[in-house]
C-alpha cells in the first residue's frame, strides 16, 4: 500500500536538510564512472596498437633500441599516439587504483597517505613522459660530439 | 541455525571471480606502467644508455615476463568491454555470464596467437 521512498542517496533529489554530503563534490563519481568506460575503448586501440607494432611486426622485440624510437618519434602520429596512450592509461589506472584504495583502506589517514602518494607519482610520471615524447632528440650533441650509440643517420655536428 | 552466508547470484561465482581478475590485472598494468615510463625516459639520458637497458630486458625470463604482462592485459583488456556492455546494452546484465565465456575464449585465441608469435621472436635466435 505504502509508497515506496526516495532513495536517501543522489543529492539533487533530497531536500537540503536530508543531504548527506555538502554536494560540494558535485557528480564527479559520475564522470569517473563514464570515464572509466569512454577511456578503456580507446585504451583497446591504443595499447593494441602499440603492442602489435613493438612485438608482433618483423624481428618483433629485436627490433626494439633507440633508432627504434628515433624512427617513431620521428613521425608526429606515434608522438600523438604515445602522448594519448600516456595520458589515458595514467588517468585510467590511476582513478582505478584510487577506486581500490577507498575500498580496502578503512583508516582514514591510511586513505589520504596512500592516494596523496598515488597521485604524486602520477603527477610525475605523466610529466616526465610528456616532456620525453616532446623534448627527444634523435641525434643528441655533447661537448660538440654526437653521442656513443646515436643511430647511423645522424649527421656529424 | 545457518553456519555461513547462504548463497547468493554474485558471491563466489562467474561475476565475482570476473571482478576480482579484472582488479589484480588493474594494478599489475598500472605498476608495469610506471616502470615502463621510466625505462622509456632513459632515451633523454643517452642513446647507449637506452639501448642497454634495452638489451639487458632481451632475456628469456623477461620475455616470460612480457608475456605474462601481456595475458592480464588481453583479459583486462576484454572483460572491460564485456563489462562496458554490462552496463550499456540493454540486455548486456542477462548476457553478462555467456560474455564471460565469450572473453575467454577470445582471450585464448588472441593470448594463443601473441605467445607464439612473441616467444618464437624472442627465444629463438634470429
Ligand atoms: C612488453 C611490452 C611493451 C614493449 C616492448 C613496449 C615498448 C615501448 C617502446 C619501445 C616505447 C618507445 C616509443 C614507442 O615505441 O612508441 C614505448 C613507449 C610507451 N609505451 Fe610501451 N611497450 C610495451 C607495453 C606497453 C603497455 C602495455 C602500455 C600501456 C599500458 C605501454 C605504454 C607506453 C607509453 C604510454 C609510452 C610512451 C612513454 C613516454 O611518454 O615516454 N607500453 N613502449
Ligand atoms: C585495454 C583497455 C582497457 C579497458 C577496456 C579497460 C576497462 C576498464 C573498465 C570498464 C573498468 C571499470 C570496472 C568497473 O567499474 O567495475 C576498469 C577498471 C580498472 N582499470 Fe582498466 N581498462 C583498460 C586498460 C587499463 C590500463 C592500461 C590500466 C592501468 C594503467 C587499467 C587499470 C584499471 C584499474 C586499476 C581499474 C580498477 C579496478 C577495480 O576497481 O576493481 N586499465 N578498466
Amino acid at each position: 500500500m505504502s509508497t515506496i521512498q526516495a532513495p536517501r542517496s543522489g543529492n539533487s533529489r533530497i531536500a537540503l536538510q536530508y543531504r548527506r554530503t555538502s554536494g560540494s563534490k558535485g557528480n564527479f563519481e559520475m564522470l569517473a564512472w563514464l570515464f572509466m568506460r569512454l577511456s578503456g575503448v580507446v585504451l583497446v586501440v591504443l595499447i593494441f596498437g602499440h603492442l602489435f607494432v613493438n612485438l608482433m611486426v618483423g624481428q618483433g622485440i629485436h627490433a626494439i633500441d633507440f633508432g627504434f624510437v628515433a624512427g617513431k618519434w620521428a613521425d608526429p602520429f606515434w608522438q600523438f599516439w604515445d602522448l594519448a596512450m600516456l595520458w589515458l592509461a595514467f588517468l585510467h589506472g590511476t582513478n582505478g587504483v584510487r577506486t581500490i584504495i577507498n575500498d580496502y583502506a578503512e583508516k582514514t589517514a591510511t586513505r589520504r597517505a596512500l592516494k596523496t602518494l598515488l597521485y604524486a607519482a602520477t603527477v610525475v610520471v605523466v610529466i616526465l613522459g610528456t616532456l620525453v615524447i616532446f623534448t627527444f632528440d634523435p641525434c643528441p650533441v655533447l661537448n660538440g660530439q654526437l653521442m656513443d650509440g646515436s643511430p647511423s643517420f645522424c649527421p656529424a655536428p | 541455525m545457518p553456519t555461513k552466508p547462504a548463497g547468493t547470484l554474485y558471491r563466489g561465482r562467474e561475476g565475482m571471480w570476473s571482478w576480482v581478475g579484472h582488479r589484480i590485472t588493474g594494478v599489475v598494468i598500472f605498476f608495469f606502467l610506471l616502470v615502463h615510463v621510466l625505462d622509456t625516459s632513459l632515451v633523454r639520458v643517452s642513446p647507449e644508455v637506452y639501448t642497454s637497458v634495452i638489451g639487458a630486458y632481451k632475456n628469456p625470463l623477461m620475455a616470460i615476463g612480457e608475456t605474462g604482462l601481456v595475458a592480464a592485459i588481453l583479459f583486462h583488456a576484454f572483460n572491460g568491454l564485456r563489462v562496458i556492455a554490462i552496463d550499456f546494452w540493454k540486455k548486456g546484465a542477462k548476457y553478462q555470464r555467456q560474455m564471460l565465456w565469450a572473453v575467454l575464449i577470445i582471450w585464448v585465441v588472441v593470448f594463443g596467437a601473441f605467445a607464439i608469435r612473441h616467444l618464437s621472436l624472442a627465444l629463438g635466435g634470429h
